[in-house]
């Protein structure tokens, strides 16, 4: 096929241009290949579900087992923090604000977590409703800022941090 | 571009720019550290624990910045035969290992009393995991032929697949539910790191990457030097 090539060209620049070829279209192919193995798999990379997604997967075909374990994601909603009578046992819902779940948990809570912040937390969801958790991960946000900046930006009502509280409770009243 | 392909030419402007970067490296690094570790504030959430995150994000952005120009080096060595392209990606692995592990320990460390876990199998951490398996991967490969030009070769081909990995750990907090946060400084609506404590981030991340510079121009000369050596030996023997 050497006539194809313009005879200014040397032949080591054809070389080069192949491999630079080659590098590309592998490179294509490879991000195709990751892109489609990476979607098929999205189920199990997700590393929770919201309350709505756990909604959406009961009412699908395949609904959750009692026996299987999974992770749910949420903020814990505003004054649902509850001991139970045995005095061990958290209760509290999470929420997404759209959905809520209630949520059982025997065990220490990590630091972060109260009202309003945004929890991970590990179970199983009994056939009543209830999620029984087996472990409970606070997670944190993206903003870094110190405590005085926090308390002024509270003052101010330009609140808009990681407790969620203002998002949640104007949310939850605008719906009826 | 081929002009410094000399490694004599390579040399004669980066042996001059040493003594540069070595001071900015550790004039960057004392000043960030001292900044971020006492005249930084505390988080309003995390408390003192915020200090970690001076160390953590700089060697992430490294972890991902080393393997970035190793992706660089060895395709330039690859397409255009450049002598000093597999060199470069030679020299960088073991720094970028070591960030990549100085990344995920001081991770852990964070997440233990901010989570309430060392690890979990999110999207993010193991993603990172990847990384550091295709810096030790590569670090393998590329020693274990004994014609360390074929071997070059051979290891610069997998860190070019293996840089697919790189746009999957950036946004693997956007595409996936995650423990870990989103991003802070590198995000559409600007960083949400309240400047206080993003100026040392930055200053550290300046002297994290000078002291990669560093180490890769000491790393290559004494490769090069190596090389010479190797030659000089071999024109004995051969006399």
């Amino acid at each position: 096929m050497n006539y194809l090539t313009p005879p200014t060209r040397s032949r080591a620049a054809t070389r080069k241009r192949r491999r630079l070829y080659a590098v590309l279209s592998g490179g294509a192919m490879l991000a195709i290949a990751a892109a489609l193995v990476l979607t098929a798999f999205e189920d199990s990379i997700v590393f929770f579900y919201s309350p709505s997604d756990l909604a959406e997967k009961q009412a699908g075909s395949e609904p959750v087992k009692p026996s299987q374990l999974l992770r749910i994601g949420g903020l814990v909603e505003e004054g649902s923090v509850k001991h139970a009578p045995d005095g061990v046992t958290n209760l509290f819902t999470v929420t997404d604000l759209e959905k809520t779940i209630s949520v059982a948990y025997k065990g220490i809570l990590p630091d972060l977590f109260r009202e309003g912040q945004g929890i991970v937390t590990s179970g199983n969801l009994r056939p009543d409703g209830l999620f029984v958790a087996t472990e409970v991960l606070a997670k944190h946000d993206e903003t870094y800022m110190p405590p005085e900046v926090a308390d002024a930006l509270k003052r101010a009502g330009a609140w808009k941090g990681a407790t969620d509280k203002d998002k949640a409770t104007s949310e939850k009243g605008k719906t009826p | 571009m081929h002009k410094y392909a000399n490694p004599n030419q390579f040399l004669r402007i980066a042996n001059p720019l040493l003594p540069w970067l070595s001071g900015l490296t550790v004039l960057c690094m004392g000043m960030g550290l001292y900044l971020g570790l006492f005249a930084s504030p505390k988080d309003y959430q995390q408390g003192e624990t915020v200090r970690i995150m001076y160390i953590h994000v700089p060697s992430a952005w490294m972890a991902m910045f080393v393997y970035g120009s190793m992706a660089m080096a060895g395709a330039t060595a690859l397409i255009w035969r450049h002598p000093l392209g597999h060199m470069i990606a030679k020299a960088s692995a073991p720094v970028g290992a070591s960030f990549t592990m100085i990344c995920l320990l001081t991770g852990s460390l964070w997440g233990k009393p901010m989570w309430g876990t060392w690890w979990v199998w999110d999207a993010r951490l193991t993603s990172v995991l990847i990384l550091f398996f295709l810096y030790i991967g590569y670090i393998a490969l590329v020693n274990a032929f004994d014609d360390s030009a074929r071997g070059q070769r051979t290891a610069s081909v997998l860190v070019l697949v293996g840089a697919v990995n790189l746009p999957i750990i950036k946004f693997s907090v956007d595409w996936w539910n995650t423990l870990h946060q989103p991003a802070s400084v590198v995000r559409m609506d600007g960083p949400a790191v309240h400047p206080s404590m993003l100026w040392p981030l930055l200053i550290m991340s300046i002297g994290f990457t000078m002291f990669y510079f560093v180490v890769l121009i000491l790393r290559l000369r004494s490769e090069l030097a190596a090389t010479k050596i190797r030659n000089i030996r071999l024109g004995q023997a051969g006399e």
